[in-house]
């Protein structure tokens, strides 16, 4: 292995990594402000990538397929919330379970309706579909040095939402104490309206940035929720801070994983059996990953909330 | 849990009923695919119940309850997978060439499932709430993928079961007889789960999940309490896995796959939680309303959907909490 | 226990029951395909081309009216078994057909010949149907799974290329697809390397891929995976660099059209290709044209060509389906002419067939591909021997 593949693995790990910190910011801080959890965050991602394919198609120009489906991304967000979710925050886990799984399938149901059962596909801008030489030999493709830049600034700036505006104040108040900053005449609903329409407006990006990476395909969403609800337990729940390190941390271990593995295995045993084993290994490195975190620290990374 | 309601017991009675009732009145109906939908309804009840022993009584919501169904389900897949093919078990010390009877089969189902709630459950019990959800989902998640990458047992493809567990005198292969030996197996665990559930064991799990420091502050030792409930629920999800094998003759990975487990989950939370009953009741609900909306629509889970938020927002103590009506008021 | 909803249940299924009398006549078929998902464009395609075939024939098959029920199986085993259950069971259907996935066909078929009935696979053909336990009830019109990336191997072979990089999905049918490519391969791996099956994102496996330096790259993707991998594949700037080979299931036309101009020159092997040159495919090709407005796929000639041969085994015993000796007689015959050339049975109920080289090309504005060989004639499978049939 050179140094060279290694850092190249390392901004895919990056990549992947930020990818999920955008699901995961919105993720944890519904979780850490309103106790919600919400099945229905990776469906958010998926009404991103289906609005930024047809906008781009309709437009011709990707910045705008972008911007549309962030904008129908925190409109939907802000419609679940006001329609179902809102009634949901005093209710116990179980039940905002239910009602978010509910979601889920009407959404996944209604986006077949509207844009057919078959997978749509969206390729980058042309002048990010070439390669960029970062690392001094390696062409690496632009589009996912874009997303890597987009996810790093989106972090600076929910850090500066939270540490520098009245918002972000309200936010961390909510998450040590909701019935106080209620109590203290904070429109609570209008807060929590507000909260859920900014992580739904951060999946629908998520969503709109990984389409023409990916297939869209109604699913992607439950496929990605299960990876980012790891990137937010292994953080702690509530933190920002711990969704940005557990997002990079699971992208790495999961894209050195898969990169390194079976190449390690192979100094062991047959490559048969190394390329079979270290597939296998690999698939499973972050659910390990996340069993470790956990049973040495029972809350997480950054605990916000308990 | 109390004792005056009357409704409930009528309630009770007339599901025995239909569910006794069922094979003969599909057949009356010339309708007998009705009774691989009750089986199927069966069967997921008793998961779904097990599930209820750790949730509705413990507070212990597991997400990965699907990995004990599934553990069940390979149990009977790979022992009768040996004995087709006559082939030796590897791993395993002496020469077994696998079984077919379901008097082997199933208990080692039971015994393969328990055994792995009580290594996992010692792990996943050092946490708790949320985190509880996410690390049993964690090891779902492992040994589904551990089985999609087992050549051996036909990786993400499975394996086919040509034929029914054997039971002396009793022939599995005749839907209605397979049917009533199901609904045995749940009326029975329904019958053992409701004395646990009133005795001090079920007493100190109930008090786990509203004080466990009280408890522990008592001198009780919480933990051994929990991680029995826990490896008895993977027990009977064990068994419960050994019955799906049996009535879809195909194990396969993706019996474990987190969706399922979420099924369950949801099953539950629709029939209500911590009543016994309220399992076979959302079990019934749901598939019921699948069966019938697939039937009526492509996009059934258009309607679905939008049903699961209601009952959600209306009917707080699921569907078996709303047809025994507020009287029973289960605390 | 819920007398209410149960009873519901019944009431509903009487009441379908009730909605769908007894007409004897036409032949019921039962198909189950993924119409949802990232494999819908495969299963959508063999629907339409099964469904052209009988619209060309007026509704019936062999003279007689037929009635195609399709269900989606979602790519789910469990869920396609009970739909197949559902099928023979309520519906009584008389033959069953359409799925994609070869674990899904090694679930379905046992239920389906259990009953006394056919399976006709315009698709999936796993070794594991075609060797020592072959079905007298199980055909394949379209392929065994090995046989397009085994014409591959040989010619990548041909074109003496040294040292391979090969890929495929970790389950028994990515495997069997690399072991088919082995077989014919005569140079030197130099990675092998397994993806987790679903997966999305396939940066660091391309990383890997370049760091090894091949000649050429060989991939097995189906599906949306596919996509996927041949888009990231082309923005990592290697279409260039290294050759990418794969078999028509990567590079047929639904796929290009995902992938669009990326994916030109890349050759890639099929049984059949729109531009071969017989009055049937001919036929057929302007038909789909004309309904649908583009070029038929891979998957819509093996819809077409289950129909057809349905079509003449139907004609064959004059609709009587009853006698099943006479009917799988006159299937094993395949009296029909294929648009693929030559086509036979042999005697595991797979097929004996060219495998031609194809190479994507734009023709006007559309990406598609072009016949450029043939990379073997009368192509049998490995597994026909260990068929006692």
């Amino acid at each position: 292995m050179t140094a060279q593949l290694f850092l190249e693995q390392t901004l895919n790990g990056l990549q992947q990594g930020v990818t999920l910190f955008l699901l995961a910011a919105g993720l944890t801080l519904v979780f850490g402000v309103m106790h919600l959890i919400n099945l229905a965050h990776g469906t958010l991602y998926m009404v991103g990538a289906y609005v930024a394919a047809t906008v781009t198609q309709i437009s011709g120009n990707f910045l705008w397929g972008v911007i549309a489906a962030v904008a129908a991304a925190g409109l939907t967000g802000a419609a679940i919330e006001i329609i179902a979710l809102r009634r949901l925050y005093d209710r116990g886990h179980l039940d905002q379970v239910l009602a978010t799984f509910g979601v889920i399938m009407f959404f996944n149901e209604l986006v077949k309706v509207l844009w057919g059962p078959q997978a749509l596909f969206l390729s980058p801008p042309a002048i990010l579909s070439g390669t960029v030489e970062v690392i001094p030999g390696v062409p690496y493709p632009a589009y996912r040095l874009l997303i890597i830049g987009v996810g790093l600034a989106v972090a600076l700036a929910v850090r500066q939402l939270i540490t520098g505006t009245r918002t972000g104040m309200l936010i961390r108040a909510g998450a040590t104490d909701r019935e106080m900053v209620g109590a203290l005449g904070v429109a609570v609903n209008r807060l929590f309206t507000r909260v859920f329409a900014i992580g739904a407006m951060l999946a629908g990006l998520a969503g709109a940035m990984a389409g023409p990476l990916l297939a869209i395909e109604v699913g992607m969403g439950e496929h990605i929720l299960i990876l980012t609800f790891v990137v937010v337990i292994i953080g702690g729940i509530g933190s920002v801070r711990g969704a940005l390190v557990g997002a990079l941390l699971v992208g790495l271990v999961d894209t050195y994983g898969r990169a390194f593995l079976p190449v390690v295995l192979r100094g062991v045993l047959s490559p048969t059996a190394a390329d079979g084993i270290g597939a296998s290994l690999s698939s499973i490195a972050i659910y390990v990953l996340m069993a470790a975190v956990l049973i040495w620290r029972p809350r997480g990374l950054f605990q916000a909330y308990g | 849990m109390s004792a005056p309601p009357r409704r409930k017991q009528v309630v009770n009675l007339t599901g025995l009923l239909v569910l006794l009732a069922l094979p003969p009145a599909a057949f009356a109906l010339g309708e007998p695919f009705l009774i691989s939908v009750a089986t199927r309804i069966v069967i997921a009840a008793l998961a779904a119940l097990s599930l209820d022993l750790i949730l509705g009584f413990g507070g212990m919501v597991s997400f990965g309850h699907a990995a004990f169904l599934g553990i069940g389900a390979y149990v009977v897949g790979i022992l009768a997978h040996h004995d087709v093919e006559s082939t030796l078990i590897p791993f395993l010390p002496g020469a077994w060439h696998g079984s077919a009877a379901a008097l082997v089969q199933w208990p080692l189902a039971v015994l393969a499932a328990a055994l792995f709630a009580l290594l996992t459950g010692a792990l996943c019990l050092r946490t708790s709430g949320v985190y509880f959800i996410m690390v049993t989902l964690a090891f779902a998640q492992m040994l589904y993928h551990f089985f999609v990458s087992l050549p051996a047992y036909g990786g993400h493809d499975g394996i086919n079961l040509w034929q029914r567990s054997m039971v002396p005198g009793v022939d599995l292969s005749k839907d209605w007889v397979f049917y009533y030996v199901c609904l045995f197996i749940l009326l029975a665990a329904l019958a053992v789960f409701s004395r646990i559930v009133n005795s001090r064991f079920g007493m100190v799990l109930q008090g786990c999940k509203q004080n466990e420091a009280r408890l522990a502050a008592l001198g009780i030792a919480t933990g051994r309490y929990k991680l029995a409930a826990y490896t008895l629920a993977g027990a009977i999800a064990g068994l419960a896995g050994a019955l799906t094998a049996n009535q879809t003759e195909f194990v396969g990975p993706s019996l474990m796959h987190w969706s399922r487990s979420g099924e369950i989950l949801v099953m539950l939370i629709l029939g209500g939680i911590g009543t016994l009953y309220g399992a076979v009741a959302g079990a019934a609900t749901f598939l019921a309303l699948e069966e019938i909306l697939t039937s009526l629509t492509e996009h059934w889970m258009l309607f679905l959907g939008p049903i699961l938020v209601f009952v959600v927002l209306f009917a707080r103590r699921g569907i078996y909490g709303w047809l025994v009506g507020p009287e029973s008021g289960d605390d | 226990m819920i007398p209410m909803r149960t009873l519901v249940a019944i009431a509903a299924l009487f009441g379908l029951a009730v909605a769908t009398p007894l007409a004897a006549a036409p032949i019921k078929i039962g198909m189950i395909t993924t119409l949802s998902g990232a494999g819908a464009g495969m299963g959508v395609d063999i629907r339409d081309g099964f469904k052209l075939a009988i619209d060309q024939r007026g509704g019936s098959l062999g003279g007689v009216p037929v009635e195609l029920i399709v269900v989606d199986d979602s790519q789910d085993v469990e869920n396609a078994k009970e739909i197949a259950n559902r099928m023979l069971k309520r519906d009584e259907v008389d033959i069953v057909t359409g799925i994609i996935w070869s674990n899904l066909v090694l679930a379905v078929v046992p239920t389906v010949t259990r009953a006394g009935k056919f399976y006709i696979s315009p698709n999936a053909g796993p070794s594991a149907l075609a060797g020592k336990n072959c079905q007298p009830n199980f055909f394949n019109v379209a392929w065994q799974n090995d046989n397009l990336h085994e014409g591959m191997g040989q010619y990548v072979t041909d074109k003496g290329f040294k040292k391979l990089y090969i890929l495929a999905p970790n389950y028994p049918g990515g495997k069997d697809a690399l072991t088919g490519f082995k077989r014919f391969y005569k140079g030197e791996i130099i990675g092998e390397v397994y993806t987790t099956l679903g997966q999305v994102d396939y940066a660091a496996e391309i990383a890997n891929l370049r760091a090894a330096k091949p000649d050429a790259a060989y991939f097995f993707l189906p599906g949306g995976m596919g996509v996927n991998f041949v888009k990231q594949y082309a923005q990592a700037g290697l279409m260039q660099e290294i050759p990418l080979f794969g078999t028509a299931f990567s590079f047929d036309e639904d796929i290009l059209r995902a992938v669009g101009e990326a994916a030109l020159g890349v050759v890639n092997t099929g049984q059949w290709a729109w531009d071969l040159d017989n009055p049937a495919n001919k036929v057929f090709v302007k038909a789909y044209r004309e309904a649908h407005g583009r070029t038929p796929s891979l998957y819509v000639s093996q819809g077409y060509e289950a129909a057809l041969l349905l079509d003449s085994a139907i004609a064959a015993v004059k609709g009587n389906l009853s006698n099943s000796d006479a009917f799988r007689a006159a299937l094993e015959r395949a009296d029909f002419q294929s648009v693929r050339g030559a086509f036979r049975f042999n005697h595991n109920h797979f097929p004996i067939q060219n495998i031609y080289a194809r190479e994507v090309v734009k023709i006007g504005d559309v990406v598609t591909n072009r016949l450029i060989g043939t990379v073997f004639t009368d192509h049998q499978d490995a597994y026909a021997a260990e068929c006692a049939m």
